[in-house]
């Protein structure tokens, strides 16, 4: 596979064969010899011989291998010409971040972390075998379905004003719950408000560092110490079920003949089916949406019982990183509206853009990348640059490095848990072996993810976050 | 006792490898793999049984389902699997599957230390040579 490097952090493989674009990978040499290890490269290419793709098969910072599509795959499609594909949005549909401020400093809650984490712990229910405390009706499960996170809202789980500060105001308008499958209901109705497991978690974190004081006075941070809550989850075993549902619909229907993969199984945007898997996706995007709304509820619950008042813990934003919307985008000096997927990417629009609420609108949309657990998170801002250069798009994360075996092989839950202690983090976790599965040695570095996409524009610097406290499902 | 699964690397997420004289017995040690990427599938108690039928256009869509069926338990009655009995594959124009899955609801004793997401068919394999036994293989996201 040929690599032609554009700049230090820009390299190009051109197109052959049966790909229709070239195939373009944002990434530091470093990063760029640890993705060839795996699959990566092969599924970008593939990817780039689907129909319909506009200028380029994208790959983020922290790329890697994928189903279908790669993580950190971006690929925008003609909505008459091209396809939809579940494994160019991923099995977690919407997973993403939100981030909330405080008025609060770290030495503020120091002697009260270990308090605020056994509370949260208790309040928002995580691990595999957790249920919800909410009991839900399928009618009512529905009506979450098509109103996201604004339903929450409507029954008193957050603040109105979280809407507008969150991605798509928090609901996709285009959901039908009408076709989701009983099974993914049946999955979803106990886990409405659940963390789950696995990589996803809830991290009480201090500014660490400023890069930008003019973003981040925007975004509500005031200064090194403040503490910041962070929730990274997506739409449980719903959207898991979804995403399959329509995988098994288009493989029957459409077929895999053809395909390099059984998982780049697509159908046309413009058809029935692409159609309906649009709309169900968008059900279980507003899912992940109504169940991060309700996780932020109980979060500011348990500061208020715990420290007596939650003010000023307004949402800076909530971020999908797993999800393809149809967008308007420039290509060849023309507007066009454009189904653009992201797979473990994070929108990253810049200044001026409708979509970026009111009081961002000025520096650009609030970026949230998660670490892994115990090191370092980012607040980037959006740029007009990303726009041009990945259809508005940058990094979801510090992307896997080792594989969950080799994990285990290297780390022990309880030792990492001791020197997340010496410095200074508290964890609270589900369990010990998953806490050694998810030890941040097993993970890219984030800070060479973010610093490509700061150099590169796909998103800018504007603070560095790191944890207190960590509560792993 | 000869090899069940054996669990392989994958960069990201799950990966095994199970084996079997028959496809049969080579689909029950799949979903032992499975389970075994969740929780200890040996220490539960066969307290609770769930009858299952999957149909599948391919064996390899039958596969898919069969293991996912673990995963629709385990979110839907919160049912952990700990063995697979009765396991019958009724070949036609499409394939079913009949077993009885047996294991217990979960508590909090039991401790569980990964989450399939779901299956996929990325790097899926379901092979048998005339001289030897049935290999499966499956990439689960984690």
């Amino acid at each position: 596979m040929d690599f032609v490097r554009i700049d230090d952090d820009t390299w190009e493989i051109p197109r052959d064969g049966a790909m229709r674009v070239p195939v373009r990978i944002y990434a530091s040499a470093r990063l760029l010899d640890l993705a060839k290890r795996d699959q990566t490269f092969t599924q970008a290419r593939n990817v780039a011989c689907l129909p319909g793709i506009q200028l380029k098969s994208y790959v983020m910072p922290d790329g890697h291998q994928g189903y279908g599509f790669p993580i950190g795959g971006v690929a925008a499609f003609d909505p008459d010409e091209g396809v939809i594909s579940p494994g160019g949005v991923g099995y977690d549909i919407n997973c993403g971040v939100r981030l909330l401020r405080t008025d609060f400093t770290a030495v503020d809650v120091w002697s009260r972390r270990k308090e605020l984490l056994d509370e949260i712990f208790k309040e928002v229910p995580a691990g595999l075998g957790k249920d919800g405390a909410t009991k839900l009706s399928l009618g009512v499960l529905k009506d979450a379905l098509s109103r996201g996170a604004e339903w929450a809202v409507a029954q008193g789980y957050g603040w109105t004003e979280d809407l507008d500060r969150t991605e798509e105001g928090g609901r996709m308008k285009e959901a039908d719950a009408s076709r989701i499958s009983t099974r993914a209901l049946e999955r979803g109705l106990p886990q409405l408000g659940t963390l789950g497991s696995g990589n996803h978690f809830l991290e009480i974190q201090k500014v660490e560092r400023i890069f930008d004081p003019v973003a981040a006075r925007a975004f509500g941070l005031e200064g090194e110490g403040q503490v910041l809550v962070m929730i990274h989850c997506g739409s449980r075993g719903l959207g898991h079920q979804v995403a399959s549902d329509y995988i098994q619909a288009m493989e029957n229907l459409i077929g895999v003949v053809g395909l390099p993969d059984r998982e780049l199984v697509c159908a046309p945007i413009s058809s029935p089916l692409g159609r309906e898997y649009y709309r169900s996706m968008a059900a279980a995007v507003n899912f992940a949406f109504a169940n991060r709304q309700m996780i932020a509820h109980g979060v500011r619950a348990v500061f208020k019982r715990v420290l007596g008042t939650d003010r000023g813990m307004r949402q800076i934003y909530d971020v999908c990183h797993n999800v393809a919307k149809i967008e308007a985008h420039v290509v060849d000096g023309r507007e066009r509206r454009l189904c653009v997927h992201r797979k473990g990417a994070t929108r990253s629009f810049g200044p001026g853009r409708t979509e970026v609420p009111d009081a961002y609108r000025k520096v650009g949309q609030p970026v949230i990348i998660p670490g892994s657990m115990g090191t370092a998170s980012y607040l980037l801002a959006g740029t007009a640059e990303a726009e041009d250069l990945s259809f508005g798009s940058t990094a979801h994360g510090a992307g896997r490095l080792l594989s969950r075996q080799e994990s285990l092989r290297r780390f022990r839950g309880e030792k990492i848990r001791e020197d997340l202690g010496r410095r200074g983090i508290e964890l609270r976790a589900t369990s010990l072996r998953g806490v050694a599965e998810e030890s941040s040695a097993s993970y890219k570095d984030v800070d060479e993810v973010v610093g490509v996409s700061d150099r590169v524009g796909l998103g800018r610097l504007v603070a560095r976050l790191l944890p207190i406290g960590v509560l792993k499902g | 006792m000869t090899e069940r699964y054996r669990i392989l690397d994958h960069p990201a997420d799950g990966k095994f490898r199970a084996f079997g004289e028959t496809v049969e017995e080579a689909f029950g040690n799949a979903a032992l793999a499975m389970a075994s990427l969740m929780w200890d599938w040996e220490k539960i108690p066969s307290r609770l049984e769930y009858p299952i039928e999957i149909r599948g256009r391919d064996l390899k869509q039958l596969l898919y389902k069969f293991l996912e069926e673990i995963l629709y338990l385990l979110d839907t009655k919160r049912f952990l699997l700990g063995s697979v009995d009765d396991l019958t594959i009724e070949p036609g124009e499409e394939f079913v599957l009949r077993a009885v899955f047996r294991g217990d609801a979960y508590a909090d004793r039991i401790e569980i230390f990964g989450d399939v997401k779901a299956v996929t068919y990325n790097e899926m394999q379901l092979e048998s040579c005339a001289c030897g036994p049935w290999v499966i293989q499956v990439v689960v996201d984690m």
